[in-house]
């Protein structure tokens, strides 16, 4: 068990390296970036003083390099000016649009991205499990077609709409919270319990319209794993036997479906991630999402490189737990996959 | 002997049996796959209902009472207005009512105020307002549909701008529909040559494309989505920037289906046929394309087919966002970009209408993929 954790873990470090390279190829595809950008900006309005500020940035941020050492410097693997200070010295960067280093920035809002996308993962197994399993057990009744059409319209609804909709008909009809993090009064005081219960109120919203779809998907692969375990010979033998009907179905034939279920967490991550993304834009939510739109129209490079890194980081552990929830939950993995191949 | 079931020999147990089972055997693999597909109602209307949309396409302009981009300065947040056949009792062929802006000296409030009084005729299959370029080349002025000759015709309201709504979702179609089906192929493309390479070859080609996979499944589509078309230059046109757009979407959804590719590979290059046609000097070219591609090429459409859905939603995502495609071009997702703006959805709710046919085509897709998923599926 402990090889078998050693292993991922490197392989998710290894692939988190790649993912590094590819995403500063990525931020670094369209020309120039925020820094030259104020620089041409500058000579167009003939602000001499300006330009060798920026041209000071420009040194100090070695970005006057070739690409493949700006990342090296950027990633900590080569010295920059001012030796090795890169991410895995824990200098996550300059964020040049707002004059601040990107560790201040994200600090704020990286634990709320957490939480946020926590929330959905929960919300996410709160709702399909228990709908997925009533609509696999009463399969074809009136309960499993309701159950589908939900999940077919949690499908199709692209989130930020749903979010729209919450938001007209949420605020109008029922006395949701819905926007921003907490209540006006809130802000800036220091965290009380009346802080605590607005923030709490404000995530509702947010949490299911990034978990809907998700729940969608996950209920229906429940529904369809559970039907094929219910059909097999020992859920008759235990009928037979006179098991009780929910031990019947909880005890065995769940279990079996369950694995899969786990097995999506690793798929969900980056679908949660991204609709967190989208969602906080549309809603105003104080997460990284609305950071990484900003940063990207700017080209701050270091701010948007930062945070893909983080958002691909969360998905990345996402699927490393559910790994590891897997090969606990199922012995069988870990000997037919691992060792055989 | 006499038959015990039908003694007047009516009833032949052989022939029976072999005609029924004969022409199923005897049948070629799509009428099989097409009987099968027709058993799901829902997934054969929804086909109907996209062939014929994707069919009326080329003709939006002929479709739509205006050009996408014809703007009103009067009719600014114009509410929808609705087609009548009748009049006070009276059928007057179809009209509409005039509507008025009106300043309520009370609340202070702008009002639209509609005339009931007058019937304005809506005229229909006639020669009017601009003029549009079908194909591209083919000037005409023909309309199935065109506004009165003295007021508007704002079937799903107007915009910020005063352009209708419902003449811009009708245009908005032709690029959200085909963004799914570029990005679906460019897909299809990468998906089909690594994983095909990985499967066929192995050995390091193989661990060099899994882990190319595991590394792009585990990246989050949206946020690389919107920084890859923040990288799509400003001064591009709209063509290319919805071409680009749409190769952007397809870049990061091959790793699935290469992985499918990889699998059905691996399976079949240990069957007899392919060894067969190896010994006989075949080059892999022939051999992936002759012999193993037809095996499962048509589950890849199957897969293919339900991932057109997630680059429709994509794109309304990202123009949404305000880093899609970009004006003069329409799209839904552009629709909803005004959406994004609260206070104007809560007063003028019909900005939310393209959401309609986003739901609507992502849900027939999504059914008529699996639809046809399940009859291609041997274990049915």
């Amino acid at each position: 068990m402990m090889r078998f954790l050693l292993r991922r873990t490197v392989t998710m470090l290894l692939t988190l390296v790649a993912i590094s390279a590819l995403v500063f190829i990525i931020i670094n595809l369209p020309p120039g970036n925020y820094v030259t950008n104020q620089i041409a900006e500058m000579r167009s309005s003939g602000e001499a003083a300006g330009i060798e500020r920026a041209a000071a940035l420009i040194r100090e941020h070695s970005l006057d390099r070739p690409l493949w050492e700006q990342y090296l410097i950027w990633v900590g693997f080569a010295p920059g000016p001012n030796g090795f200070n890169g991410l895995l010295q824990g200098n996550l960067g300059w964020s040049f649009e707002l004059g601040r280093p990107v560790a201040e920035v994200v600090g704020e809002t990286a634990g709320l991205t957490v939480i946020v996308n926590l929330a959905a993962l929960m919300f996410v197994y709160l709702v399909a499990l228990p709908l997925g399993t009533i609509a696999a057990v009463r399969a074809n009744t009136w309960i499993d077609y309701l159950a589908s059409l939900v999940g077919y319209i949690g499908l199709a609804t692209p989130n930020f709409l749903l979010a729209l909709i919450m938001l007209f008909y949420g605020a109008r009809h029922f006395d949701i919270p819905i926007g921003g993090l907490m209540a006006r009064e809130y802000e800036g005081e220091p965290m009380s319990w009346g802080k605590f219960v607005s923030i709490l109120t404000h995530l509702i919203v947010p949490t299911i319209v990034i978990g809907t779809s998700a729940a969608a998907a996950v209920m229906r692969r429940l529904r369809a794993n559970l039907m094929d375990e219910l059909n097999k010979p020992y859920v008759e033998t235990a009928k037979a036997k006179g098991v009780p009907p929910v031990t019947r179905v909880v005890r065995y034939p769940l279990r079996m479906a369950l694995n899969p279920f786990v097995a999506d967490i690793g798929n969900l991550a980056p679908q949660l991630v991204s609709g967190s993304v989208m969602i906080s834009v549309v809603m105003s939510l104080p997460t990284l999402g609305p950071i990484l739109l900003q940063s990207l129209r700017s080209q701050d490079i270091f701010m948007s490189g930062f945070v893909l890194l983080f958002v691909s980081g969360l998905t990345l552990l996402g699927m490393l737990i559910s790994d590891i929830l897997l090969a606990v939950l199922d012995p069988r993995i870990r000997l037919a996959g691992r060792e055989g191949a | 002997m006499d038959h015990y079931v039908a003694p007047d020999r009516s009833h032949d147990a052989e022939a029976d049996r072999q005609a029924l089972d004969r022409a199923d055997l005897d049948a070629p693999t799509r009428v099989l796959v097409w009987r099968r597909f027709r058993r799901h109602r829902l997934g054969v209307v929804c086909l109907i209902i996209l062939a014929l949309g994707y069919a009326l396409l080329p003709f939006v302009e002929v479709l739509a009472p205006y050009n996408p981009n014809d703007f009103d300065e009067d009719n600014i947040y114009a509410p929808p207005q609705a087609l009548y056949l009748f009049h006070e009792g009276a059928f007057v062929g179809l009209h509409t009512y005039a509507t008025a802006t009106v300043y309520d000296m009370d609340t202070g409030l702008v009002k639209r105020v509609t005339d009931t009084t007058r019937p304005l005729p809506v005229p229909v299959l006639t020669v009017c307002g601009e003029t549009y370029h079908l194909f591209g080349f083919i000037e005409g002025r023909f309309r199935i549909l065109c506004p009165p000759e003295e007021g508007e015709l704002f079937l799903f309201g107007s915009d910020r701008l005063g352009r209708d709504m419902f003449s811009r979702m009708i245009h908005g179609a032709r690029l959200s529909m085909t963004v799914g089906l570029i990005g679906v192929a460019v897909s299809f493309a990468i998906g089909l040559i690594l994983g095909g390479l990985a499967g066929y070859f192995g050995g390091w080609c193989d661990s060099i494309v899994s882990r190319a996979i595991e590394i792009f499944r585990s990246l989050p589509e949206l946020p690389i989505w919107l920084a890859l078309s923040a990288a799509v230059p400003v001064n591009w046109g709209p063509v290319s920037v919805f071409v680009m757009i749409s190769v952007i979407l397809g870049l990061l959804d091959w790793p699935g289906l290469a992985r499918a590719v990889r699998s059905k590979f691996l399976a079949l290059r240990e069957e007899d046929y392919v060894r067969a046609a190896e010994l006989m000097g075949a080059r892999p070219s022939r051999i992936i394309w002759r012999h193993m591609m037809p095996n499962f090429m048509s589950h890849l459409i199957a897969s293919a087919s339900l991932s057109i859905p997630a680059m429709i939603l994509g794109e309304t995502a990202l123009s949404f966002l305000g880093l899609g495609l970009r004006p003069p071009a329409v799209s839904w997702g552009m629709m909803l970009n005004d959406a994004l703006n609260l206070s104007a959805v809560e007063i003028y709710p019909w900005l939310l209408a393209p959401m309609a046919p986003v739901i609507f085509a992502v849900l027939a897709f999504s059914f008529v993929g699996d639809a046809l998923r399940d009859a291609l599926d041997p274990y049915s």
